[in-house]
């Protein structure tokens, strides 16, 4: 059911709108907190205090932007107001790059030599597959910050790049950098997955 | 060649894909890419990778709910509505 109708229907104090909005939501925007707060037990707290306000303002909401826009902005301000550590701005140093591919994949001249294993099989025949979600999720979870509230807004949740950066506060510049390491990861987890083969 | 039209080697290629998905490469960044990618199965293959990966990664969406999280949500909503 669409964001939108689930609204409605919370609107009139609908409880399982309001489980499923949570049961789609509410792991995303602990993930996202944690990025502000400076502990999981905090993270938790602003992601409740973000539902409370939801609730309080949800007849307020105008359909401008996207639900989960508007959500994952309320978190932000939340996160802000929450007492939480002064952000500094994450350093990004665009510079100096660390490659996100093993050297050892590649010869002297910077050619492949254990070329990549194609993953469209696994995604697309295996993606119920409990090794595949599980490989995902964990790669996702281990992400160290700010690649975790990055991947999981961008491509968890599907914001675009100019979004993330408003609620991160980060250029889109330093947004793709930190995706990028964040994507190699996961891209790393899920070729283990493929090369060990499926149960 | 001049070091500017020289081809990325498969080293360097990885590293654009992001901004090349993004669409936040120079033009000239670009054609460099997609000339290395015409002719190089390897970096072919980990664009099609990288794009598998993103669309697996929403489609998978986020973690599961834990129940005792879920009901501690739900009693806010039912202690809210009963504010209300
Ligand atoms: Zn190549």
């Amino acid at each position: 059911m669409d964001d939108e109708v689930l609204l409605e229907k919370l609107l009139v104090g609908d409880q399982d709108a309001f489980r499923a909005l949570v049961s789609r939501y509410h792991s995303s925007l602990v993930r996202v907190a944690r990025y502000h707060v400076d502990s999981d037990a905090a993270a938790e707290d602003v992601a409740q205090d973000t539902w409370v306000a939801v609730l309080r303002g949800v007849h307020k909401f105008e359909g401008r932007s996207s639900f989960k826009t508007w959500l994952f902005k309320i978190l932000v301000n939340r996160s802000r107001t929450a007492g939480s550590r002064d952000r500094k701005q994450v350093p990004v140093d665009t510079a100096f790059a660390e490659p996100t591919v093993e050297q050892s994949r590649f010869d002297a001249g910077g050619a492949w030599t254990d070329p990549p294993t194609p993953l469209d099989d696994l995604v697309s025949a295996h993606l119920d597959d409990a090794l595949v979600v599980r490989a995902i999720r964990d790669a996702v979870r281990e992400l160290p910050e700010p690649q975790q509230a990055v991947v999981t807004l961008r491509d968890v949740e599907g914001l675009s790049t100019y979004e993330v950066s408003a609620l991160l506060g980060l250029t889109e510049g330093n947004v793709r950098v930190i995706l990028h390491r964040g994507r190699a990861k996961v891209r790393a987890a899920l070729e283990g997955v493929a090369r060990g083969g499926l149960p | 060649m001049s070091v500017l039209t020289r081809d990325v080697t498969c080293r360097e290629a990885v590293e654009l894909v992001t901004d090349y998905l993004e669409g936040s490469l120079s033009t000239r960044e670009r054609r460099r890419f997609e000339h290395h990618l015409a002719r190089c199965d390897g970096c072919e293959g980990y664009l099609a990778q990288v794009r598998a990966v993103v669309a697996a990664t929403g489609a998978v969406g986020p973690e599961d709910l834990d129940p005792a999280t879920l009901q501690g949500l739900v009693a806010l909503f039912e202690q809210y509505k009963g504010d209300s």
